[in-house]
């Protein structure tokens, strides 16, 4: 079957195209999300939306299936023009949505949500056995086995991905928005999500399907579409691009290395850490006596499967977990049994991996969060009162050597893109005058752009004689960036490599040991 | 090019009347406040009397300082029912003190203490039951509303165990203790204004002071905003949010001692619902009851809404149960007008970028 041809803001009607927007624009308080998108989605295809966070990937997304209204424009769906006025609207016209955020009732079992406000009733009874039959019937389509009365907080994310789809399928999709549906994802789900992709292409359902990973969108894609700054850029079949095409379309400019990593010299050690221990409840070990050390003015790279304890690590360094035990000492200090604020003050600080969860006030200006965790660096000499201007230096200084895109600090803090929000976290713990940065995927969810401006952070700071310590699932950033990488699997260490000895191959080897593949696939 | 010009000058006007639009929905609890002293004012001429507005202003008071104390609790993302009952408490505790001493049958003798230490007995009594608020949400993790739940009715019970549900009547003291200065504290006036809305004032000022410029008063924003973010922030959370309860204690024994003066006696039953009118206070006022929104200055002007709006009513004669509904729908309407709002600023951010 060939591919149709691509023309790029034609207004006739195409052939094989499914849905087209002509002239969408969208405007949010603060940016023009989307400036005349003319998009193209096409029948039975996989199509793939890139673009760098604030893009307005989303934002077109959402508009189409109805949780936001488009400022002008029109969407037209086979050639008649449809107003998506909200998700209900969408479902009518087949268009359905997998957030990044999975938005399932984690206290229900999979049947219920499945069919949740949609329930099957029966002389306004719910007819339990239909519902889970039919339930089983979806998942099964989907190639899995998961009973369908099961809680879905007993389910593994990747399981709860399948929920999703076999949701929107149940509600006869035949547009299906994935939104960075891998992001949460280890490499084998990844594989199985890729799986029953396929599947529901074969089955006639167009997809379309948002990614930061660039390499995931060129094996699956078949046609993609490039967003810069609320534009369409670029549209092209994935089979005649490759990533360096895709990456100069996102960024507008040929970014000719991604990771810049300048040789420095590393110090004596910084941070040691022996027996860090986190038992799990109900027997085992999130984290299994993990011993390291991390040395001034290197990048110490942690990489593993989600679920390693990775995270979980660094939130023990953090001292966020007081089940937690172990000896830690930062330059000969022993800080092993401080609360956070102490381990803060004495040089170590976390950058959370979730930064609206964990990292944010929300409903606090980007100046606010910027100074939250050092907010006694701006009292007067009484230390009574914070003082206005030093609070202002403070934001304006780190405004500009971070290079956040702010109007005005006094902003709340949503109105900035992913990646200016991540800085501002990172704008955060550099204020409280760390030694130690620790930082839980910093690049996660934010665009190439920012990625790069991350990287660049780092080496500073590394060069600068900080230790850093870095979290990371994306091998070739790990690689890329660290002077040494330890590698975790099951809350234990189980490598570690220097930047010379290290290939993707070790790193994955040693990521998989203990870890029985063979159950990865089936809850 | 003239066409252009006339399509901008239209647009122009009409940022203008959004701008006035959304000035008045921001200011909406001044705009109400005005509102309703004008409408008093014209139906009943002597309602802006200086006179009048000196008691109207007493009255709020007392509702004003249990409000400071709520809104640090509101900010904070919990909430406080027991103040109502720790005002009873105190008054209690400090007619005790003045009447009967303290009786220290070990050594067969009755101290009577002075009249500052009595008030400084009973603050430290209420910050005390605002502590063990604070402890069992933050120790037990108790929900706010359950913990000072459980207060609510602790506290009422100690205060009728006081003195077995009698009232403690005529706290004027005796010479030779030292404690008459007690009637002062609610009855003495400085620039013929009186004692409690001084303290009104400073508790005020005070209070808007540590919201704005002391790095607690950010904690107890970022506590309520996002506690897992204030916590990896260093934020001692727990630490802050027990601190929290117990100003909402301070405040209502500083109630507390204010009605017993005032009164000159101390009734069981003082307070009984006050934290209603309190969180209806802060509420008016444009604070968040999800926590990590919100400010003194409106809690203040929320206060004086309720405060002229029930005067006036009784001014006009309006039966105690049509004030009630009165009341119930001003304070709905606030929270719906302070929904608006917020649809309405994010529009006219938009219009603004579709100019630029």
């Amino acid at each position: 079957m060939n591919k149709p041809a691509i023309v790029s803001n034609s207004s006739g009607p195409d052939t094989g195209v499914i849905l087209r927007t002509e002239n969408i624009t969208k405007v949010f308080p603060g940016t023009v999300a989307l400036d005349q998108v003319n998009y193209n989605i096409y029948q039975g295809k996989i199509n793939v939306l890139v673009g760098e966070n604030g893009a307005g990937k989303s934002t077109l997304m959402k508009i189409l299936v109805g949780n936001e209204q488009s400022t002008k424009g029109r969407v037209i769906l086979e050639g008649e023009e449809i107003h998506v006025r909200s998700p209900q609207d969408a479902m009518r016209y087949g268009i359905g949505i997998i957030y990044q955020e999975l938005d399932l009732c984690p206290n229900m079992s999979i049947a219920e949500n499945i069919f949740l406000a949609r329930e099957v009733v029966h002389r306004g009874i719910i007819d339990k056995r239909t519902q889970q039959q039919r339930t089983s019937e979806l998942i099964q389509r989907l190639e899995h086995q998961i009973d369908p009365n099961t809680l879905v907080s007993d389910l593994r994310i990747g399981a709860q991905q399948i929920v999703i789809i076999a949701k929107a399928l149940a509600q006869d999709t035949r547009i299906l928005v994935m939104d960075e549906p891998t992001s949460a994802l280890s490499t084998t789900e990844v594989e199985v999500l890729f799986r029953v992709i396929y599947e529901l292409k074969s089955h006639g359902i167009t997809i379309v399907y948002i990614s930061h990973k660039l390499d995931e969108v060129l094996q699956i894609g078949d046609c993609i579409t490039v967003l810069r700054d609320g534009r369409v850029v670029a549209e092209e079949v994935v089979k005649n691009v490759d990533i360096h095409w895709v990456i100069e379309k996102m960024i507008g400019r040929k970014l000719e290395t991604l990771f810049t990593r300048k040789r420095h010299e590393i110090g004596k050690v910084l941070l040691r850490v022996e027996d860090i221990t986190l038992p799990r409840v109900g027997g085992g070990y999130v984290i299994n006596h993990a011993s390291f050390e991390l040395h001034k003015g290197e990048v110490l790279g942690i990489y593993g499967m989600k679920g390693a304890g990775r995270s979980e690590m660094l939130e023990c360094l953090a001292g966020t977990n007081p089940r937690a035990t172990g000896k830690i000492w930062l330059g000969g200090q022993d800080i092993g049994g401080n609360t956070t604020l102490k381990r803060i003050q004495a040089g170590l600080v976390l950058v959370p991996e979730d930064r609206q969860r964990d990292g944010l006030v929300l409903t606090l200006s980007v100046a606010h969060n910027i100074l939250l965790a050092s907010l006694k660096k701006y009292l007067d000499r009484l230390r009574l009162y914070l003082v206005r201007k030093k609070e202002k230096k403070a934001v304006n200084t780190s405004i500009k050597e971070l290079s956040i895109r702010v109007a005005d600090p006094r902003n709340l803090i949503v109105s900035l893109s992913g990646g200016n929000q991540q800085k501002v976290v990172v704008a955060k713990g550099l204020l409280t005058s760390p030694k130690v940065l620790m930082l839980d995927e910093p690049t996660r969810g934010i665009d190439v752009g920012a990625k790069h401006e991350v990287f660049e952070i780092m080496e500073s700071l590394a060069a600068q004689g900080y230790g850093i310590l870095f979290v990371s699932s994306e091998l070739k950033e790990i690689l890329a960036m660290s002077d040494r990488i330890l590698v975790m699997s099951k809350g234990t260490i189980t490598g570690e490599f220097t930047r010379e000895e290290a290939t993707e191959a070790k790193l994955i080897n040693a990521s998989i040991v203990g870890n029985g593949l063979a159950n990865e696939d089936k809850q | 090019m003239s066409e252009g010009k006339a399509t901008k000058t239209k647009r122009l006007q009409y940022i203008t009347r959004t701008d006035i639009l959304q000035l008045l929905l921001r200011g909406r609890v001044f705009l109400a406040l005005i509102i309703v002293i004008t409408v008093f004012t014209l139906v009943s001429p002597g309602f802006l009397s200086i006179a009048n507005i000196i008691i109207m202003s007493k009255h709020v008071a007392i509702n004003a300082l249990l409000a400071i104390g709520m809104t640090f609790v509101i900010l904070s993302g919990g909430i406080d029912l027991s103040v109502g009952s720790i005002v009873g408490l105190s008054a209690m505790i400090a007619g005790g003190l003045i009447n009967e001493g303290i009786q220290l049958n070990q050594f067969g003798v009755i101290v009577f203490p002075h009249t500052w230490m009595v008030i400084v007995i009973t603050m430290l009594v209420g910050i005390l039951m605002g502590a063990i608020n604070g402890l069992v949400i933050t120790r037990y993790k108790v929900a706010p509303f359950i913990a000072t739940l459980g207060m609510l009715y602790i506290a009422r019970g100690f205060a009728g165990l006081r003195n077995n549900g009698y009232t403690f009547s005529n706290l004027i003291g005796k010479p030779e203790f030292g404690n008459t200065a007690f009637e002062r504290l609610g009855a003495s006036s400085l620039f013929s204004i009186n004692s409690s809305i001084w303290i009104m004032v400073v508790f005020a000022l005070v209070a808007y002071f540590v919201t704005t410029r002391l790095p607690f008063g950010r904690h107890v924003f970022a506590l309520g905003g996002n506690r897992r973010a204030a916590e990896l922030s260093g934020v001692r959370t727990n630490q802050t949010e027990t601190i929290v309860y117990m100003i909402s204690g301070f405040c209502s024994a500083m109630v507390g001692l204010i009605i017993a003066s005032q009164l000159v006696a101390a009734h069981p039953a003082t307070g009984t619902a006050f934290e209603l009118t309190a969180i209806a206070a802060v509420v008016l006022g444009g604070t968040s009851l999800m926590g990590g929104r919100g400010s003194i200055g409106g809690t203040i002007i929320g206060a004086f809404v309720i405060g002229v709006l029930s005067d006036g009513l009784v001014i006009l004669g309006f039966s105690s149960f049509l004030q009630n509904v009165i009341k119930g729908i001003v304070i709905v309407a606030a929270v719906v007008i302070d929904q608006i709002q917020i649809r309405m600023q994010e529009r006219i951010a938009l219009q603004r970028q579709e100019l630029k």
